[in-house]
């Protein structure tokens, strides 16, 4: 019934396949970038990508830009004792041979001071730096409010 | 007289004590109540968008699902709703029987933010609530859930919201059932629904 579902909700929405295809970045792989659509400008955005180190040097992810946000900022949501709260993540570490997830729940980009609304089935660009690696450009594909990944066929759940 | 002085005092002392002690169990209640003891009722009077005043009498009969979050959260509130959709969507006939809240634990902000478009891109069924102040302190502690406002130079006007994120189900009989912490799948929550509907 969940797959069902799943694959139901997936069909309704148009998966652009750039989010779903890896950008390499020396030995970081980047893939399945997406936000959720945006009700107008008012609220900030979320951002939520794979980053994949398949290299023996740590790195991490120590900030976001792009033009759709005027304040985008890495945060990270802590749900303790049920009580969720959400402090800012000066960087998301990428260490060597591990893949981290920004995903609901957990670290994600906060995209303040929207300057355009997010259209679902649209992309805009992300641009990632890293200690290490340096910078590199990401499409970012938006999905409907209700989504919960990227929406790739190739997700395990 | 310097016993009835002294007396004085210590009554005095008392007297203060025992708010004291109060305030200090309800930093303890951060963590939310556990769910296994008696069954209680939590009660509501909050606005809608439309500006009605809404109770839970108005919701007899059906399974209240009540989640407590601000718009302006980018992520667990998102979640949340998105899994409420999921359920309802899941529910078919039976959806009419369980009525969806998302009370506002940032009523002035998010009263200006067009609530009702909000919770209606997850799920038309889902009702936004956001009293003033005082309702809402009366309506979170009733549900004896937790949020505080957090100042925060990286958020949208300088603060965000800690809140419990948990889902509440409130029975047709107003008494509380359950709760679903957070990242409950759908699933598990609208075979929780089903056995009961």
């Amino acid at each position: 019934m969940k797959y069902l579902l799943t694959a139901l909700l997936l069909s309704l929405s148009a998966t652009p396949l750039l989010a779903c295809e890896t950008v390499q970045l020396g030995s970081l792989e980047i893939s399945e970038a997406w936000s959720r659509a945006s009700i107008g400008m008012a609220r900030p955005g979320a951002f939520y990508v794979t980053i994949r180190n398949t290299g023996a040097t740590d790195d991490a992810l120590a900030g976001i830009a792009t033009p759709v946000s005027g304040k985008p900022m890495l945060h990270e949501t802590v749900v303790k004792d049920g009580v969720a709260s959400m402090p800012h993540a000066p960087a998301i570490p990428v260490p060597a041979d591990s893949t981290v997830q920004l995903e609901p729940g957990g670290y994600h980009g906060m995209l303040m001071g929207l300057t355009q609304v997010l259209k679902e089935g649209e992309t805009f660009p992300v641009t990632l730096t890293f200690r290490e690696a340096g910078d590199v450009t990401v499409p970012v594909a938006i999905r409907g409010m209700g989504a919960k990944d990227a929406g790739c066929v190739d997700k395990k759940d | 007289m310097r016993l009835k002085v002294l007396q004085k005092m210590l009554w005095a002392a008392v007297a203060l004590a025992i708010p004291a002690y109060g305030a200090l169990h309800l930093l303890d209640e951060r963590a939310e109540t556990p769910v296994a003891e008696v069954s209680f009722r939590p009660t509501f009077s909050l606005l809608d968008a439309e500006g009605r005043v809404r109770m839970p009498s108005d919701f007899a009969g059906k399974h209240l699902l009540v989640f407590f979050g601000f718009t302006n959260c980018p992520d667990v509130c998102p979640t949340t709703l998105a899994e409420v959709a999921q359920v309802m969507e899941g529910l078919g006939d039976d959806a009419g029987k369980v009525q969806p809240l998302f009370i506002s634990i940032d009523p002035t902000r998010d009263r200006g933010l067009e609530l009702a478009e909000y919770t209606a891109a997850f799920h038309p069924s889902i009702l936004g609530l956001a009293g003033d102040e005082a309702q809402t302190r009366a309506a979170a502690g009733s549900f004896r859930i937790f949020y505080e406002r957090e100042d925060s130079s990286g958020a949208p006007d300088g603060y965000t919201m800690a809140h419990s994120a948990s889902l509440y189900l409130i029975g047709p009989d107003g008494n509380w059932l359950r709760q679903f912490s957070y990242g409950t799948p759908a699933s598990e929550i609208m075979n929780d629904l089903k056995q009961r509907l």
